[in-house]
């Protein structure tokens, strides 16, 4: 069964249990053959079949349920009534049906089924001719010999085309006269075996196999929350008893212990996956749904979906299902610009929308992504001031990525023109609202003429992650693993040293590199109880940003049940759930995002979140863009590429002398100059009668640090690092297979200016700045 | 019409809610402290594998806090299917109120208890007040 594909599969589940409801309701019917409401219930189920065959392409089965429909529309309007050749030609009609499932299910093709008789019969109903009273049941009627239906099987199928004929209902347009004609000579003789045994030969086949509907059942979501939570208690009793059998002796508790643990670790596993499914179940309708609003909206979008095994939880993934189809249509109705225009801005003619999918920190992160023109934060601010959602004075003091948030608001609608597409009263504060009930966030990034990116977040609840637990002023918390990076123990007479201070700031040198560091006692606002001046810091990544957590101390590392908390809670903005630990405690669990949101400048997060393109954004938060230079002697140097803000050749004789330190004229400004290669210990080798410059600015000051050659810029992964600390170094790295120096950018621009840094409106920003660069 | 209440102190008053609201009375509960939250969530606690918020009321009811030493009971009440654990200082009894016993609360109670009290069954000997057991807990 592995070739049929799973959206077969599914139908044919569905099918299956839409028919076995469809013979009750005929069987009914033929009680009180005027209810409407049967032949109603009827009538949707015949639809609903023949809508997927025909999506399918399965036109056997999309032309006899065609017909089937037609009659039972005319039965359910009450232009025809039920006689017994109606109900025998339904029931024919339902076998047909059956019939054909059946062969797909083995197949996973149509095969040979006929079904032209049917077609014909019910058609000539249609028209009002009598169906000859000879054949009394159609029902028991039988397949005909296999090479003839095959044939006019295969001309049922290739002949779509209407014949145009005076026919006033819509169904005779429908059928072929080919098929009639076909069907004509194919009239078998009738046997007396019942239908549905008509795929003996594909029965016999695959007879060790369970048929789709069998192998499947459906099953209460409420009752898989029951076992998910039983099985969430199994896990916490398991970890109790793992603890005391670690404590003990005994070696056939530890045994059982252990064997207990396998099987409850399978066993929430297994249960886990009966409720996920790949966010691909909601991803599968998108193409179609770009394509059309593509063709409607005059637009060229081509769809990439990245991610599309994520799995999320079923009940999750349909409260998912609305929000991120308007989010779809918005970024292709609004979101991408016309072919034309897109030429005209130098893009190509073809938009392109991304879909990502992936897990981060406990969360589902669902992306999408347009390449289109993007959202202007000011006009977002003028409308919101138009509408009355925001006064001036509160739009002055947002960052523009905040501004972007308004779009969320309740009355808030940035289409110019209501399109047929979007803009039909359905805004972004519904999105928000329904992913907010699903305890998700939603955010917007979008870089003007670059595109936007909309970004939810939806939280696994119920979720079982692994977790580490640690102690901070007398309280257990428990951090998930997937944001933890690595743990630093540092005893009395190391933490003195080795946490440094950056204007007030607490950073460690992490390899090399600086690491903000946080302290959970002052983000919770309680007092430490450790007094022996060890420091114990959790290195964490969150929103693309690493930060140093400082706790108390560090427990273990255990699985751990989320459990929700109420909305008071997490509105806090610092737990995103609770647990029970194997003593029976609760524990809170930290959120490591919102953590970093609150506890990281705000520049310092922007840096790292506004993506150079939205397309790269990945990359560029999770990798530092450096700089190399060559400074003579075969060293070569890496700079932060987000200080530099310009490079410059120029002319040796415009280097002039101020006192004792060398500057030049740039741009009406005078720049203090610095030799690097002086200023790191070695000799340039550079000849000639020009200065390569690289100029690194900060609010209105700049510096120029002269090097010998720019060699390359590349995306450094900082995980090689050494941290030989020579003066003016920060360490070095390797780049491409290069030892490469990490300037001390600090060190070097105060060797130039010794003022650079204590201009008071500096501060903040460079300290920002500064770690950020680290 | 009469009215079934569990009943309970704090602060050396008679308080009730409704019988059908409440689900257990529990004693000896470790509470998780949350930093951050509210004086009036005075922990958290595991009820069966359940993470329940405990609500201190007598912060919410503005009324002195406890001694040090005195251990609270909790009453676990059911509010929109969620069950909720109350912070008491000792649990009463089961009784049944008459209607025509209750009062509206007196046009001189102000403050947060106002918003919290239904009003006060008159007792023989006492008052027993009629806690708002939705605005108590969303409170």
């Amino acid at each position: 069964m592995d070739e049929i594909d799973e959206i077969v599969q599914e139908f044919l589940v569905e099918s299956h249990e839409n028919l076995d409801q469809l013979d009750r309701d005929l069987v009914a019917l033929e009680r009180e053959p005027d209810s409407r409401e049967l032949l109603g219930s009827i009538f949707r189920t015949i639809h609903t079949i023949k809508g997927t065959s025909g999506f399918l392409a399965f036109s056997n089965l999309e032309s006899v349920t065609h017909v089937g429909e037609n009659l039972l529309a005319r039965l359910r309007d009450g232009k025809m009534s039920m006689t017994p050749t109606t109900t025998d030609l339904l029931l024919a009609m339902v076998d047909r049906v059956r019939d054909l499932l059946t062969t797909i299910e083995a197949s996973g093709a149509e095969g040979d089924v006929d079904v032209s008789d049917v077609v014909e019969k019910i058609s000539a109903l249609l028209d009002g001719k009598e169906v000859p009273a000879a054949e009394p049941t159609p029902v028991a009627e039988l397949l005909p010999e296999v090479a003839e239906t095959a044939e006019t099987a295969q001309v049922a199928e290739v002949t779509p085309e209407p014949v145009v004929e005076a026919a006033p209902e819509p169904i005779a347009e429908l059928v072929p006269a080919s098929v009639v004609e076909a069907a004509a000579k194919s009239v078998a003789p009738p046997v007396a075996k019942p239908a549905a045994k008509a795929a003996p030969a594909a029965e016999e086949e695959h007879g060790a196999r369970r048929n789709v509907a069998d192998s499947s059942i459906r099953v209460d979501v409420d009752l898989l929350d029951t076992l998910m939570r039983l099985v969430g208690e199994l896990v916490l009793t398991r970890n109790q008893i793992v603890r005391q059998a670690g404590e003990q002796e005994g070696l056939e508790l530890v045994r059982s212990a252990q064997r207990l643990n396998l099987i409850a670790t399978e066993l929430q596993e297994g249960v886990m996956k009966t409720r996920m499914q790949p966010i691909d179940h909601l991803w599968s309708k998108l193409p179609r749904v770009v394509r059309d609003l593509g063709a409607a909206c005059g637009k060229q979008v081509s769809l990439s979906m990245v991610g599309r095994e994520t799995e999320l939880d079923r009940s999750l993934l349909e409260s998912v299902k609305d929000p991120l189809t308007h989010l779809v249509r918005n970024a292709v109705d609004h979101g991408l610009e016309s072919p034309e225009d897109r030429v005209a801005l130098g893009k190509p003619a073809e938009g392109v929308l991304t879909l990502r999918a992936y897990h981060e920190g406990g969360q589902v992160v669902v992306e999408v992504c347009d390449d289109g023109a993007g959202i202007d934060s000011d006009k977002i601010a003028q409308k919101a001031l138009d509408k009355g959602l925001r006064t001036s004075a509160q739009l002055a003091q947002m960052a523009p990525a905040d501004i972007l948030q308004l779009i969320f608001l309740p009355g808030f609608s940035t289409a110019a023109a209501v399109t047929n597409v979007s803009g039909r009263g359905v805004g972004m504060d519904v999105v928000k609202t329904n992913i907010e009930s699903i305890g998700g966030t939603i955010e917007v990034e979008s870089v003007v003429g670059r595109g936007t990116t909309c970004r939810l977040r939806i939280p696994l609840t119920l979720a079982i992650v692994p977790a580490l637990t640690v102690e901070c002023a007398g309280d257990r918390y428990a951090i998930p693993q997937v944001s933890l990076l690595e743990l630093v123990a540092l005893d009395a007479d190391r933490a003195a040293t080795a946490v440094e201070d950056v204007n007030g700031a607490s950073v460690y040198r992490l390899r090399g590199a600086l690491l903000p560091l946080v302290r959970l006692t002052d983000v919770l606002g309680v007092e430490s109880d450790r007094s022996d001046g060890h420091v114990l810091i959790a290195v964490l990544q969150a929103e693309g940003k690493r930060f140093g957590l400082v706790i108390d101390r560090v427990l273990s590392t255990e699985e751990i049940v989320v459990k929700p908390l109420g909305s008071r809670l997490k509105s806090l903005g610092t737990y995103s759930g609770a647990t029970i630990l194997g003593d029976g405690r609760v524990a809170l669990i930290l959120d490591v995002q919102a953590l970093a949101r609150r506890a990281l400048t705000a520049e310092a997060l922007e840096r790292g979140t506004t993506p150079d393109t939205v397309e790269t954004h990945k990359a560029a938060s999770e990798h530092l863009r450096m700089l190399v230079a060559g400074i003579g002697g075969g060293r070569k140097v890496a700079i932060p590429l987000s200080s530099v803000t310009r490079l410059e050749n120029i002319p040796t004789s415009s280097v002039e002398v101020v006192g004792s330190r060398e500057v030049v004229q740039y741009r009406g400004a005078i720049l203090p100059l610095l030799r690097l290669d002086r200023h790191l210990g070695s000799m340039s080798e550079r000849e000639g009668d020009d200065l390569v410059v690289v100029v690194y600015s900060a609010a209105n000051r700049s510096v120029a640090i002269v090097v010998d050659e720019i060699v390359d810029i590349v995306d450094e992964e900082s995980e090689v690092r050494s941290d030989i600390d020579d003066h003016g170094l920060l360490g070095s790295t390797l780049i491409r297979d290069r030892i490469v120096e990490l300037l001390d950018v600090r060190a070097a621009i105060l060797a130039a200016d010794p003022k650079f840094y204590t201009a008071p409106e500096f501060e903040v920003t460079l300290d920002a700045d500064y770690q950020e660069a680290m | 019409m009469s009215t079934r209440m569990v009943t309970f102190t704090l602060d050396g008053r008679l308080y009730g809610v409704d019988v059908d609201a409440v689900q257990e009375v529990l004693r000896g509960q470790t509470r998780t402290r949350i930093p951050l939250a509210p004086g009036t969530l005075a922990g958290l606690i595991n009820l069966r594998g359940q993470v329940l918020s405990a609500i201190d009321l007598r912060v919410q009811l503005e009324l002195p806090s406890r001694e040090e030493e005195a251990e609270p009971m909790l009453v676990v009440i059911r509010v929109a299917g969620e069950p909720v654990a109350l912070l008491v200082d000792t649990i009463g009894s089961v009784v049944d109120v008459d209607t025509d016993q209750f009062e509206p609360p007196p046009d001189t109670l102000s403050g947060n208890s106002r918003e919290l009290l239904l009003g006060a069954y008159k007792l023989d000997n006492q008052l027993l007040l009629a806690l708002d057991v939705d605005r108590a807990v969303a409170a």
